[in-house]
């Protein structure tokens, strides 16, 4: 099913990646890269396939064509949980927390440790589960929130605390869907300030729709329109490209 | 060994301490043998609605087949106690003596070879545990591997439910068919029938109740209890967080298995036969009626749900035997629309507060770090509930 794929120095490389769902291809023949300690942002109009990229190097979504290997490593094969494993986190949409849960256990599920159902009865609350949950707490501004039961945070703070889960599980490749979606203006600079710092030794993926945001956090741009790329590279370059300016940031 | 207070809080401890004098002082002291018999006969239903607790409250895996495991624990005892109790001097009148009763009436006239093995008290007994558990385990495979969930998963298990009663009715001769299998006598030459017995059975019978509670609330105050209610909340987010959720759907709903069979033997040791009609489809959904009017999400409320739905359909159907079914259906009805945290949530609203003020002098919304939330979350309409109306 792949074509000849090479090794390459990429953390992750997407090459021919093709999905169609009844004959219409929501991604196709997709080839991306991303480099290690990069932001790299996907941005572009509704329906072009940007969540869906996510959903296939996840695994929520099962490739028709071509392979995304990261660190080498085949992704198209694997299951959920062991893409996660093999350090890829993935943040949704819409923040995806578990309500009925506390801020501290929310992200102490996230602990990647006791993964397994004998793990999990046996695993204890040391100290340096402790000790990381309120370091992690402390980068997502959640510090004070521990015992609060998460269904009760503000949206943005909710994003945080997602943000912080994947956090927890020290991923090398993070890939966040809207971040800023439905966050105040102080709150979208806080996060952003927050992608910064957390960039330090990992790469990040992020689909956005917020121009001023991505300007702030892009280190390469992919602007991706009916499934295909249309235009990649520098934020500078790519909003001079006169086909992005046509199908998506508009004249 | 493990620390009790470590998985136990104190509100816990009483409600263990306080659920054991009723059930081993208050109601030995205030029933005769028949009442208390009836009691412990409840009380094996018990077992099944804090599987559910697990499994449905929890977990949000809604089964409405759990009849079929408290069955097999129950058939298992029954296999075991029949053959014991048809020995060749004891069905010396029949063409094989030797066999069950049901068997001779049905022209068999050999012992089925899944029955040999039954003449082993430990065989019987690992079989209790272990047939339902591998059971469940092979329903819980095919269907969690496969993303099956929600409604669908309740749907078949209904389905197994009922094809698993037909099969019995129709294999007579192996199962006892729609009698059951009845006319059980003595364990080790131990009359079960005798009111020593029956004594003792109950007592038996309610330590392994609070044996059981430990148990459950072990498992609940460990991480596997928290990513339960994660799982119910937001498979989604446990998938992506490097958890093979399929194993822990499949580990609750084998755990919950095991325990309505543990149900389902004492059943038969207590009442003296096991037949289809605990095994079917309204068996099982009244099992998980118990469940929802004690709490769905309290394993001590679906003791005290059991207990009182139990009762009340006694009480009753003596009285008004055609119109107790219509009462059970309205109970349900009203425990989804009105109080659907069940006697569990009204108890935590509306006395909680008192108790913990009063008993460990503390203010209502105490500082308790981590767990406190996982036992009053607020209550989101569960779509799993509403097709057993």
């Amino acid at each position: 099913m792949n074509t000849i794929t090479n090794n390459t120095d990429f953390l992750l490389a997407i090459e021919n990646l093709t999905v169609s769902f009844d004959g219409f291809k929501a991604v196709n023949d997709l080839n991306l890269y991303v480099d290690e300690n990069e932001i790299h942002v996907i941005i572009g109009p509704n329906g072009a396939g940007k969540t869906t990229v996510l959903d296939l190097i996840c695994g929520r979504t099962k490739a028709t064509e071509g392979s995304i290997k990261f660190r080498n490593r085949e992704l198209t094969e694997m299951r959920e949980h062991e893409i996660v494993r093999e350090g890829v986190g993935r943040k949704f949409q819409n923040p995806s927390i578990y309500e009925d849960l506390t801020v501290f256990e929310n992200l102490e599920l996230s602990f990647p440790r006791g993964r397994s159902v004998w793990g999990a009865l046996t695993f204890q609350r040391d100290t340096e589960v402790t000790a990381r949950v309120r370091e992690i707490a402390e980068m997502v501004f959640l510090d004070t929130l521990l015992d609060m039961q998460a269904a009760l945070l503000s949206h943005g703070q909710k994003q945080w605390l997602e943000i912080g889960m994947l956090l927890i599980q020290d991923p090398e490749l993070l890939m966040l869907d809207e971040p800023v979606a439905g966050m105040s203006v102080s709150e979208r600079k806080q996060t952003a300030k927050l992608l910064n710092e957390i960039t330090k030794g990992r790469s990040v993926m992020v689909v956005e729709h917020d121009m001023k945001f991505v300007e702030d956090i892009a280190h390469r741009v992919t602007v991706l329109h009916q499934g295909k790329i249309l235009s990649e590279g520098s934020m500078a370059k790519v909003q001079s490209d006169p086909k992005v300016i046509d199908v998506y940031l508009g004249h | 060994m493990i620390n009790l207070k470590s998985f136990m809080a104190r509100q816990d401890i009483l409600a263990l301490i306080i659920l054991a004098a009723l059930l081993f002082v208050v109601m030995p002291m205030s029933m005769d043998i028949f009442r208390l018999n009836l009691i412990g006969k409840y009380l094996t239903y018990a077992f099944v609605a804090i599987g559910l607790v697990l499994c449905w409250g929890k977990g949000g895996i809604l089964s409405l087949g759990q009849g079929v495991f408290f069955g097999l624990g129950g058939y298992c005892m029954a296999m075991y106690l029949k053959l014991e109790s048809s020995t060749p001097e004891a069905t010396a009148i029949q063409s094989t003596p030797g066999i069950p009763d049901f068997m001779d009436w049905n022209q068999i006239t050999e012992l089925p070879w899944f029955w040999e093995p039954f003449n082993s008290l430990t065989f019987t007994l690992v079989a209790i545990l272990v047939v339902p558990a591998l059971f469940a385990f092979i329903i819980g495979a095919a269907m969690f591997k496969r993303r099956v969930g929600g409604v669908y998963f309740a749907i078949i298990t209904q389905a197994i439910a009922a094809i698993l009663t037909i099969l019995i009715i129709g294999q007579q001769g192996y199962t006892g068919g729609v009698n059951g299998i009845t006319d059980l006598r003595t364990l080790k030459g131990w009359d079960i029938r005798s009111d020593d017995a029956k004594y003792f059975l109950y007592f038996l019978n309610g330590a392994l109740l609070l044996g059981v509670l430990v148990l459950c609330q072990f498992v609940l105050k460990s991480k596997l209890g928290r990513l339960l209610v994660a799982l119910r909340d937001k498979e989604d987010r446990v998938r992506f967080s490097g958890y093979d959720v399929a194993n822990f759907k499949i580990f609750v709903f084998c755990f919950a298995a095991v325990l309505s069979a543990i149900g389902g033997a004492m059943f038969t040791l207590q009442v003296g036969f096991m037949s289809p009609s605990f095994v079917g489809i309204v068996p099982s959904i009244e099992m998980v009626i118990f469940c929802a009017v004690g709490g769905r999400l309290s394993i001590f409320g679906a003791v005290y749900g059991t207990l009182l739905v139990n009762w009340a359909k006694t009480t009753f159907s003596e009285t008004f035997p055609e119109l107790w079914l219509f009462g059970l259906g309205a109970l349900f009805i009203a425990v989804v629309l009105v109080f659907p945290n069940g006697l569990s949530g009204l108890y935590r609203s509306y006395l909680a507060p008192h108790v913990d003020r009063w008993i460990f002098r503390k203010p209502p919304e105490g500082g308790s770090t981590g767990t406190g939330a996982i036992d009053t979350p607020a209550f989101e309409p569960d779509p799993a509930a509403r097709p057993a109306e």
